[in-house]
């Protein structure tokens, strides 16, 4: 532990490392808590994979074509926002396989950022940390990227804040009240798709669903609002990332495994334990809550 | 009577996937009349509240609520949808879910005003809740949970109350406390309630419309047969149930 602390203090990759995780973690208990709500975390899946093509294409032209100017960034952006508003329409249009038509897309978007890699001059480590993170190599430029990326996400969830929640909970009665579900629906992708390219850079591509989800899934069982929702997956998301930094720094593992390995346990953990304490609530040893609604009910009745 | 019916629907179609779901319907609602909504399952009783509420539209046919086209009519409509269709573990207290309500009276952006929180508590004081505004939506009973949806509707202050199926899973109990809400909710407002439970609703309702891909209305109420055919149109046959008048108001 002394020796991360030391690093810290010492290095500035490990301050943008801590910097990133915490940038990182307010987009993602924000958008994780909606798709966890809204259960699209499939469908986040298939975006966060067609991120893959547009870093590969990104890639090809900077090295094999001189665009210096593209970073890969700009192409998973782009490949991103595409793929969200691909897949939303699809989804909206397309009633039926909706799953076969995500899952297409998907490998689609993966191929093609293989075979442009694959034309692409000394691309392996770079695979690697698109598929599986490079926090450590984040630069102080990249950081900047974050905030803006952030304070983007943040400010159009605060101001549409009352439409998403209402098309996550019930889209029929959204309708009926007059908002436009389908363009709130894309929306609601594009910020997921712009939160996916920043945690992105965390986890990489293989592992960007499970810190998605995985810190809104926890924050749901302590909270019963989705906006308290999201702060506690605020504030978990830079446990794991933060707690997946240290633990990972002395042993030299990677850090994006390390952070996935920690959230996974841990949602595992609150499950397990969430799971007992219902069923001895059912078994009625030291129930509450189900208790005090049936006696209101009754009162009522 | 001098404004338009609150519902009118004229030779109405509606075919899904090239079956007729619903054929020629005709039906006219006044305004302040209950209007209870039955048939069996698959006859087409929820196609028609969608057709209502302008969430399908018509193939054939029109659709008038207030006199307007449903688009335009959807701030009057109050809408409250099967619970089933509602998962119940979403995260938001039951003021949570009454302020959804609000939405399209209420400011676009950012949270919800003054205003909104007011007409979402005197929501729920008309179903009976207005002590559990913070109880999770996750911890109600299921009669609790279909009063909030209820309160959700009458937060945005509507003119006519769409309710779909909302005695599904209830027990007797409950069906008891949502028949007092609704005879409450009758002195103000126009219903139209989709049930397949004709017991439930025989007591208090006014007309009685039997779906099965068309339209067929039955009355409760004193009203003379030449009345009805001018009200309902002629596709529309007109039948008398005198064991269901005494229960009618």
């Amino acid at each position: 532990m002394n020796e991360f602390l030391e690093a810290v203090a010492n290095h500035a990759f490990m301050r943008h490392a801590l910097l990133t995780g915490v940038l990182a973690s307010v987009a993602c208990g924000v958008m994780g808590s909606f798709v966890v709500v809204k259960r699209i975390s499939y469908v986040a899946g298939g975006i966060a994979h067609c991120v893959l093509g547009g870093i590969g294409a990104a890639l090809y032209l900077q090295r094999a074509h001189g665009w210096d100017a593209l970073d890969p960034i700009y192409g998973a952006l782009v490949a991103a926002l595409v793929a969200a508003v691909v897949i939303g329409l699809v989804s909206l249009k397309a009633r039926q396989r909706v799953d076969t038509v995500i899952g297409a897309v998907w490998a689609i978007g993966m191929a093609t950022g293989i075979l442009f890699l694959s034309k692409t001059p000394g691309y392996g480590e770079d695979l690697m940390s698109y598929l599986f993170g490079n926090i450590l190599m984040v630069t102080g430029r990249d950081l900047w990227l974050m905030v803006a990326l952030d304070t983007v996400v943040v400010a159009a969830a605060l101001l549409f804040f009352k439409q998403f929640q209402s098309i996550c909970f019930d889209e029929e009665f959204s309708r009926v009240r007059g908002i436009n579900v389908s363009l709130y629906f894309v929306f609601l992708l594009v910020l997921t798709a712009l939160t996916i390219v920043l945690l992105v850079t965390v986890v990489g591509i293989v592992m960007v669903i499970a810190l998605l989800t995985i810190p809104a899934a926890v924050a749901g069982h302590f909270t019963n609002r989705l906006s308290h929702m999201m702060a506690a997956a605020i504030f978990v998301s830079v446990i794991f990332t933060t707690g997946g930094l240290a633990v990972s720094y002395g042993p030299n593992l990677p850090a994006g495994a390390t952070i996935i390995v920690l959230a996974g346990a841990t949602y595992l953990l609150v499950a397990v334990i969430a799971g007992a304490r219902r069923r001895r609530r059912r078994t009625g040893g030291n129930g509450t809550t189900d208790r005090m609604v049936t006696e209101g009910d009754r009162e009522r009745g | 009577m001098t404004e338009r019916p609150a519902l009118e629907l004229r030779d109405l179609s509606y075919s899904y996937d090239g079956t007729p779901v619903i054929e020629g319907a005709n039906l006219t609602v006044g305004c302040g009349e209950f209007v209870t909504v039955v048939g069996p399952n698959g006859g087409g009783k929820t196609t028609l509240i969608k057709l209502v509420l302008g969430l399908l539209r018509p193939d054939s046919g029109s659709v008038r609520v207030f006199g307007c086209r449903p688009e335009e009519s959807k701030p009057r409509m109050g809408y409250v949808p099967q619970r089933s269709d509602i998962d119940p573990s979403f995260p938001a207290t039951v003021l949570d879910v009454v302020l959804m309500g609000r939405l399209g009276k209420t400011r676009r952006f950012g949270m919800y005003t003054r205003e909104d929180v007011d007409a979402a508590m005197a929501a729920l004081v008309d179903v009976e809740l207005a002590e559990l505004p913070r109880r999770p939506f996750s911890k109600l009973s299921g009669g609790q949970r279909q009063r909030t949806l209820i309160a959700r509707a009458l937060a945005s202050q509507p003119d006519i109350l769409l309710l779909d199926e909302p005695t599904a899973n209830l027990d007797i109990a409950m069906e008891q406390e949502l028949y007092e809400i609704l005879l409450r909710l009758k002195k103000r407002l126009t219903l139209l309630l989709v049930s397949h439970d004709l017991a439930f609703v025989s007591g208090f309702t006014d007309t009685v419309a039997c779906v099965n891909r068309t339209v067929v209305v039955h009355t409760t109420s004193e009203v003379t047969p030449e009345l009805i055919n001018a009200l309902y149109g002629r596709d529309v046959r007109f039948v008398r149930h005198d064991h269901l008048m005494g229960g009618a108001e």
